[in-house]
């Protein structure tokens, strides 16, 4: 890239950025322009400690002892290695590989017509050149970056990435699944993902990020999400890389009126990993459902950070978070609620619920509700807890042994969030994955 | 049916227990033969459900002294899976509620669990379907119940049905059921109590833990017990349950205290 910023000061954000002079320069200038932007503010940014409030919880040092670059040749996978992670309800498949587009591995079937599920560049049929009107007041717009390294990272390092487009009044429900593969020791792959749906449009993007193999590899996703007036998302992220892998994502999701966004998200791997999602509801009458579940173990630490942010009145927010943590693993949860001055009449809700199964497993969870509007309904809990010894009575008084009572009463208790996921197949396969969890004691 | 060399299936012998410290159960003397039925009365806080939830092994309750023999050996010496796989039932008063579990997978799960160490064949869920509906009949029940999570949303009728659904499922040796008809309509009452009723026969028994006489218009008691301040004070047949619910228990209680001044 013919950019030239000031190096950062920080030698570890220097080594994070040292590859992104090799992304060659967009046709699209003003994606030129976006990318040096957020090249200079990385350089300006160092990597958060638990001294910023954001990070409290989270100590990135393991991540800074560690250096990641990106690749620049797909490593060699085969369809089998990764026929597990199949979903037969999607439509398409996009599949990278540490980060690049891996033809041989996708599966491209032909859409119905208002439905685009592209490349955003680096393909014969790239977006940017199709649909670069739709794509240039959303990309790098709605996930902002001031203060934050990792999204800066991410489109400092923008080039081939995902862009779906559902247009007016198409309604489409099969689910377009995006398989992120990591394979190499020390790989930085910034995954990007653009979804635009239209009035009255409906979609189901999944996002999956899995490993092969035992290396640690660092993942920094962004994900846009423009959800227009009576349109509907349903966005499903799984997190299943492998427990030496740094995780790091953000979405940002903005709701028109009447928009409806479904999140479902789902996070088993990682050493360490962090999701940010931030849903601000521009227009009157819009719902959110966030469910959240994390089954994590051993050294594992798992944060999710939310933000529902209600600036129009009428809006509704469902979320439920739960953790079951195992081992010496540590879940952080942090959820914001923001009702604005005049977001009259908003209901929103959320539940936080942990299950610890062990004397050393850690939760720190923290609701924060900030409400500027008089009129609204905001509902918080937070449980933190063990197994319910009456629950687990009555599984006993049935003839259960005591450890497959408390395997079958955890699995339930992450089963409620999985179910509610609308994908047969990836229900059973997460449901078969907290099962061989439970049972292994996380 | 009183059958008087009937095998004893539960000896209770001088039975105290504790919750927090606090004693309870002050003194419990109980002897079941197979094919009774006991019914256990009394006003509320007398102990009644305690001591049901003592016999199934509740890690609240502690046992501070006496001693249960079940079909002759130590009862504590089992834990509370133990009991329900060597035939012990406790159908719950509150039964819990357990999101994210179907009913049909967790009926399922139990059936195998204690049916198939008694010689019956594991069941996969095609062929437990088939039987589990058939035992659904009996209790008047709709079969989307096998589809809901695990009494999860369930009116209080539609648990205890639940409750004596896994009895018919379980085919318990002794059946201890608490307050099975507190909060039932008269026509839930009949089926659950009609239910009931099926499954009793001349090897086993049941422990009816029950606050009111109604329950026993639909199962004959073959011996009613009252209980009071963690003791048993009177034993009597069915006829005493029918002077309790014209009496109530006061001049019980009066006796009591009248024959502790003497």
């Amino acid at each position: 890239m013919s950019v030239t910023a000031t190096k950062s000061a920080h030698p570890y954000v220097a080594s994070l950025l040292a590859g992104s002079a090799a992304v060659p320069a967009s046709p699209a200038s003003w994606l030129n322009t976006r990318r040096a932007a957020a090249l200079e503010r990385a350089n300006a940014l160092s990597v958060p400690t638990t001294r910023d409030e954001e990070w409290r919880f989270t100590d990135l040092t393991p991540l800074t002892k560690v250096q990641f670059q990106p690749v620049s040749a797909a490593a060699d996978v085969a369809e089998s290695d990764i026929a597990a992670f199949n979903v037969p309800e999607a439509a398409v498949r996009l599949t990278f590989v540490d980060g690049i587009y891996a033809p041989a591995l996708s599966v491209r079937s032909k859409l119905p017509a208002g439905i685009t599920v592209e490349l955003l560049a680096g393909d014969h049929n790239e977006a940017l050149k199709t649909h670069a009107a739709l794509i240039e007041p959303h990309l790098a717009q709605l996930a902002t970056d001031e203060h934050d390294l990792f999204t800066a990272l991410n489109t400092a390092y923008l080039q081939q990435g995902v862009f779906i487009h559902a247009a007016k009044n198409t309604a489409f429900k099969q689910p377009i699944h995006l398989l992120f593969v990591a394979t190499r020791k020390g790989a930085a792959v910034h995954p990007r993902c653009l979804v635009v749906a239209e009035s009255g449009s409906e979609c189901c993007v999944i996002e999956d990020y899995v490993t092969l193999g035992e290396d640690t590899g660092l993942t920094n996703a962004v994900t846009e999400v423009a959800v227009a007036a009576n349109a509907s998302v349903r966005h499903i992220k799984l997190q299943r890389e492998n427990n030496a892998a740094f995780h790091i994502s953000n979405c940002a999701v903005t709701l028109a009126r009447d928009a409806r966004y479904l999140a479902h998200a789902v996070t088993f791997g990682a050493r360490l990993s962090r999701n940010n999602l931030t849903v601000i509801q521009q227009g009157e009458g819009a719902h959110a459902q966030m469910d959240g579940i994390a089954l994590i173990g051993g050294r594992q630490l798992a944060d999710t950070h939310t933000l529902m942010d209600h600036t129009q009145p009428h809006g509704t927010c469902e979320q439920v978070h739960k953790t079951i943590v195992g081992g010496g693993a540590h879940a952080v949860f942090n959820g914001k609620v923001f009702v604005r001055e005049g977001a009259q009449q908003t209901d929103s809700s959320q539940q936080s619920h942990n299950l610890l199964l062990s004397d050393k497993a850690h939760v720190d969870t923290k609701p924060q509700l900030e409400i500027f509007a008089d009129d609204v309904k905001c509902a918080h809990g937070a449980t933190v807890g063990q197994i319910d010894a009456e629950n687990l009575f009555y599984l006993l008084s049935r003839g259960l042994p005591e450890a497959a009572a408390r395997n079958l009463l955890t699995y339930a208790f992450g089963a409620e969030i999985i179910d509610r996921i609308p994908v047969p197949s990836l229900v059973a396969q997460l449901e078969k994955n907290v099962m061989a969890r439970t049972e292994g004691g996380v | 049916m009183i059958n008087k060399n009937a095998k004893i299936l539960l000896e209770v012998k001088n039975l105290t227990a504790t919750v927090a410290g606090v004693a309870i159960l002050k003194g419990i003397n109980l002897t079941v033969r197979a094919g009774e039925v006991h019914a256990i009365m009394g006003p509320n806080g007398s102990g009644k459900s305690t001591f049901a939830k003592v016999l199934a092994g509740h890690p609240a309750y502690s046992v501070s002294g006496g001693e249960v023999l079940y079909q002759g050996k130590d009862l504590f010496a089992l834990s509370s899976d133990e009991r329900a796989r060597a035939g012990m039932f406790l159908g719950f008063q509150y039964p819990v509620e357990i999101p994210g579990v179907t009913n049909s997978a967790f009926l399922r799960l139990a059936y195998n669990t204690v049916q198939v160490p008694r010689g019956k064949d594991d069941l996969d869920p095609l062929e437990f379907d088939d039987l589990v509906r058939e035992k659904m009949k009996l209790l008047e029940m709709d079969p989307s119940f096998l589809s809901r999570s695990i009494n999860d949303g369930f009116s209080g009728g539609e648990k205890k049905r639940n409750e004596i659904l896994q009895m018919a499922l379980l085919e318990p040796v002794l059946a201890l059921l608490d307050e099975t008809d507190s909060g039932l309509d008269i026509d839930a009452l009949r089926v659950v109590a009609g239910g009931v009723n099926k499954l009793l026969n001349k090897d086993n028994a049941c422990v009816l833990v029950t606050h009111y006489q109604r329950l026993l218009n639909y199962i004959t008691p073959d011996h009613v017990h009252v209980m009071s301040a963690g003791r048993i004070i009177k034993s009597g047949d069915k006829a005493l349950a029918l002077q309790l619910e014209e009496r109530g228990y006061d001049w019980l209680l009066d006796d009591k205290k009248a024959g502790a001044a003497a």
